[in-house]
């Protein structure tokens, strides 16, 4: 299995040089920075701004190799990207990484109890479902489950701000506080409404997961031991189906970090959602291109961390016969 | 004497997709099947793959699949019906009277679990023991099986034996809790020749040991004079014959079970052409109102496709359902007017 | 040569109509097909209707024409083409906000120009607020529609082609399909947007892209699996020549999965472009706008909902039909359904 592991590593490896590439291609050829510049200083600015602009941010090199070995964008923007080395803001020349730094800590906040909460409600209620399976009540349970799922995100924020903030004032509509005593108020309403957005699809999945397993051969088998319907969920069924549960929620573990963009923007969280929506409404591109570069290298650690996961949970994949 | 399970009259359907579902609509693919098992006897069901032989097994421990369901008659245990039982009193016969094990053993255990704590978990569903006195009976259970090696495999995983291993686990599983009755659906089917053999000779020995009776779904001739003590034949969601072992081999009288014996490669000489039953099985939409064997019984004449055979009782505890058989056999005697070819 | 617009747009919708009529005449012929078709109808009536309804005006939203506009009408060029539910709702302006059936205006009390005629209100412009959810239809269908008719196609040349022919273009696309599918989706629709500049080939542009993705997989995956199967090796055995087992034996078989990702990615779409439109990069006139635009209306006092309202019941009816319907497009043609019969 180590082998297995190994190999992926280098496959991952391997993506993200290609997604590297791939961001150069879009921030550098297909965006010219001339535009970037304008875009930063005005359509008015003179054309020695422009390229003293240029030069202070580094654009004004040659883009491909074979143009100059020595010296190009294109090895550049490697090796800046895998060292780390972000540059500053297009937007307003402030260091990326501290950005960065700065909004890890509340987009945490709001994406891992919101993750862990999903998953205790999910799961039960998806187990209900699949447990009173063809009767009225897996029925009714899909149809929530595509009414829920059928809501734009949109309408649950603008309907759950209008609702609890306005109307019932239970919570404020938004903002952030770090001290830990205030923070929950602040926290509640955005995880509220990721809950409601999320629970639809979620349910759905473990529920197709749960029925999926609940007709495997060996349920027949306990069955003939006699076991009842019961255990044969909570011990047979629920063992087998953590190995793909298991693969959607570690595959979900980077997001933590990337912040949800639109709970983080309406709710006025100081996260890397948020910074990626200003990144985008100051055409930011160096921050923009910063953030699809981490969530890729997240996504891409998310998937070998699935990997490896599967060798905990699945014994046919730990002892390899 | 009444014997240890008695099956009348049974009959368990499967929804058609053109109706709604009305009790006795949908298709019988157990069909008015009635049999009997005594103590410590072998009786072996055999059946082409869609004759119902599984459905059957599977309407004793009321294990049907949804959407199927046992609409009628009765499964009597010792004297009680089965059928009538709650759920949970079903569930008490399953694995301590009647227990039962599959044709595939891959995918029939639990692949994250290992094979002892799946047989230990059969033992403590029904006995309250102690979890390592479950684990020595479970020990014991696999050198009786002949498992090597026991204590390694008990904590091994399913996808770390083999096929053979993995039925002898499954035999040692149905076997734990001493069932009177063993259901064993083509229980050497997926398996290799060589451990096919094994597999029958195990099951014939704890047979003996342990005077269970044994309910042998099979379509293989060969398995059926292995190890079988009498034999019913079925044929599209009925039982077509029912006699004991050497009777029915020597001397079958449904066409079918002669068409069946007739065609097995060994009785025929090298060269030959192998004689068929013409025709294919008919889907259960296309079941003549008669007898179902008269699309291809070369015996077939005007009642077969309209009237259902009654029940015919030759001598020697023979049953059969036929026509033919019928109008040429005197039921005192068992003198009949066919000549096996 | 110069084609106009809105000619263009009346041609390819006219072509997707004939395009629509061989798809309805081929599951007519087929029967399969067509007892898919019945079942389904049999047991969602209400959401096709719904998603026809959704379709029919949409589609009568898609042909414009110039001329016939009359003298007195002043909010739109006399040369403009509009379509049918453009003239449906021509000279209907008013100044600003009124609410659903109001006769007077909402801030000021002034009285309308056409009383008591506005179903659903007007908006901060003074457009009737039908009329721009009617329009909104045409957008989504535009959205989910044709990005999967070019999404879907995409897929399906690279995924079969990967998985049947294998080799350096099978490492190509898997690769390729690897870095797609590992930066966040949302992130990479928004730089693709931006970098190629807002507007609505764009948006559908970046859309198809970030979605092609899923069905590449998916597709490759089945081919490799239908590759092996025993008919095709008999194929091949026979001399029938590649493309030709692509087209008779593989594609047929991947029918079911093309029907179901459709309708499926459909509903993504348009939800996502509902995102875009919020971050300000999204397509004109869709619902998605309407609700962003419309955002601060609901902390007004007194409010004003029926913006909102409007749009985001548009949007949900829309999405909740689909939804529907895919679902039992799933379960009808799930191929163990299609093959077995009871």
């Amino acid at each position: 299995m180590a082998a297995y592991v190994l190999r992926r590593l280098v496959y991952g490896v391997g993506v993200v040089m290609g997604v590297l590439f791939l961001l150069f291609v879009l921030f550098f050829t297909v965006t010219e920075p001339e535009d970037i510049a304008r875009k930063a200083l005005g359509d008015k600015a003179p054309p020695e701004a422009i390229e003293q602009w240029k030069v202070n941010h580094g654009y004004d090199r040659p883009l491909w190799p074979w143009q100059d070995w020595d010296d190009n964008l294109l090895f550049e923007h490697y090796r800046k990207m895998l060292t780390f080395d972000f540059g500053l803001s297009d937007a307003d020349d402030s260091p990326i990484i501290d950005r960065i730094a700065e909004g890890m800590g509340p987009s945490l906040s709001l994406t891992v109890p919101l993750l862990v909460l999903g998953l205790m409600a999910a799961i039960p209620l998806s187990l209900l479902v699949a447990f009173f399976r063809e009767t009225y009540i897996d029925r009714m349970g899909v149809l929530v489950c595509v009414f829920a799922m059928s809501v734009s995100t949109l309408l649950y924020i603008i309907g759950a701000q209008f609702l609890i903030g306005k109307l019932l004032r239970w919570y404020p509509i938004s903002g952030f506080d770090v001290d830990p005593m205030l923070l929950p108020r602040f926290l509640a309403l955005p995880i509220i409404v990721g809950l409601l957005s999320g629970i639809g699809s979620d349910v759905r999945f473990y529920r197709t997961v749960f029925l999926e397993e609940s007709s495997r051969d060996f349920v027949r088998t306990a069955r003939s031991k006699g076991a009842s319907e019961v255990r044969i969920m909570a011990r047979h069924v629920l063992r087998n189906a953590l190995i793909p549960i298991l693969t959607h929620v570690v595959l979900a573990i980077p997001f933590l970090f990337t912040g949800s963009i639109l709970l983080e923007a309406f709710f006025g969280i100081p996260g890397l959602g948020s910074i990626t929506v200003d990144a985008i409404q100051s055409n930011d591109f160096s921050t923009l291109r910063t953030m699809v570069y981490i969530g890729s290298l997240l996504f891409i650690l998310g998937q070998v961390l699935t990997d490896l996961s599967y060798g905990l949970v699945d014994p046919r994949v730990r002892f390899d016969s | 004497m009444s014997a240890l399970l008695e099956v009348r009259d049974l009959r368990t359907t499967f929804p058609s997709s053109k109706r709604s579902a009305g009790p006795d609509d949908g298709l019988p693919v157990v069909d008015r099947v009635s049999f009997d098992l005594s103590s410590g006897e072998v009786l072996a069901l055999v059946g082409e793959s869609g004759s119902g032989k599984s459905m059957t097994a599977l309407s004793i421990l009321r294990l049907v699949p949804k959407p199927g369901r046992v609409v009628a008659g009765e499964v009597r245990l010792g004297g009680e019906n089965l059928l009538d039982y709650p759920v949970t009193e079903m569930r008490r016969v399953r694995g301590t009277r009647i227990s039962m094990i599959f044709q595939e053993p891959m995918t029939s255990l639990n692949p994250v679990v290992t094979a002892g704590a799946q047989v230990i978990e059969a033992i403590q569903l029904h006995d309250s023991i102690g979890y390592a006195d479950a684990r020595a009976r479970t020990r014991e259970l696999f050198v009786e099986v002949g498992i090597p090696d026991p204590d390694a495999r008990l904590d091994a995983y399913p996808h770390q034996l083999s096929g053979g291993l993995k039925q002898r686990v499954m035999i040692a599983m149905a076997l734990s809790t001493r069932p009177e009755i063993l259901i064993a659906d083509e229980p050497t089917t997926a398996l290799d020749v060589t451990i096919q053999a094994q597999i029958l000779a195990l099951l014939r020995d704890l047979q003996r040991t342990r005077n269970t009776a044994i309910l042998l779904i099979t379509h293989d001739l060969g398995i059926v004079n292995e190890l079988a003590d009498r034999v019913a034949v079925m044929y599209a969601g009925r039982i077509v014959e029912v006699a004991e072992r050497t009777q029915l081999l020597s001397n079958p009288l449904h066409p079918y079970t002669q068409g069946l014996l007739r065609s097995i490669p060994a009785r025929s000489a090298a060269g030959d052409r192998l004689p068929e039953i013409p025709g294919t099985v008919p889907p259960p939409s296309q079941w003549p109102s008669g007898c179902r064997f008269s699309t291809r019984c070369p015996a077939r004449f005007e009642p077969c496709a309209d009237v259902m055979p009654e029940e015919l009782r030759p001598a020697g505890g023979r049953r059969v359902w036929c026509h033919d058989v019928a109008r040429n056999t005197n039921p005192q005697t068992d003198e009949h007017g066919e000549e096996e070819a | 040569m110069n084609v106009e617009p809105y000619i263009a747009s009346n041609v390819v919708t006219l072509v997707l109509l004939v395009g629509v009529g061989f798809l309805v005449a081929f599951v007519r012929r087929n029967r399969l097909w067509r007892e898919a078709a019945r079942t389904l109808w049999s047991r969602r009536k209400v959401a096709i209707l719904t998603v026809g309804l959704y379709l029919a005006i949409g589609v009568l939203d898609s042909f414009a024409w110039k001329g016939g506009v009359p003298e007195d009408v002043v909010d739109v060029l006399p040369n403009a083409p509009l379509t049918l539910v453009d003239r449906l709702f021509l000279g209907t302006r008013e100044a600003s906000y009124s609410a659903p059936l109001a006769e007077i205006e909402f801030y000021g009390g002034q009285p309308l120009r056409h009383p008591g005629t506005h179903l659903l209100g007007t908006d901060i412009l003074g457009r009737d607020v039908l009329y721009l959810s009617l329009k909104g239809a045409r957008v989504a269908l535009l959205i989910g529609g044709l990005t999967s008719l070019i999404a879907i196609p995409l897929a399906l040349l690279f995924g079969v082609g990967a998985g049947y022919f294998g080799g350096r273009f099978d490492d190509f696309v898997f690769f390729l399909i690897s870095t797609l599918a590992s930066m966040p989706g949302l992130l990479l629709l928004i730089t693709l947007i931006m970098v190629m500049g807002r507007g609505t080939l764009s948006v559908c542009v970046a859309l198809g892209v970030t979605s092609w993705v899923g069905f590449c997989r998916l597709s490759r995956a089945e081919t490799l699996k239908l590759r092996e199967l025993e008919y095709v090796s008999a194929a091949r055995a026979l001399g029938v020549s590649e493309p030709a087992i692509v087209l008779r034996h593989i594609l047929p078989n991947l029918a079911h999965l093309i029907v179901i990702t459709f309708v499926l990615m459909f509903s993504g779409l348009v939800l996502s472009e509902a995102v875009l439109s919020w971050l300000g990069i999204g397509v004109d006139g869709s619902w998605g706008q309407m609700i962003d635009g419309a955002r601060d209306e609901l902390s007004r006092e007194p409010i004003i909902w029926w913006n909102i309202g409007a749009a985001g019941t548009a949007l949900f009816g829309l999405i909740l039909a689909v939804n529907t319907v895919g679902d039992a497009i799933r379960d009808v043609l799930d191929p163990r359904t299609l093959r077995d019969s009871p």
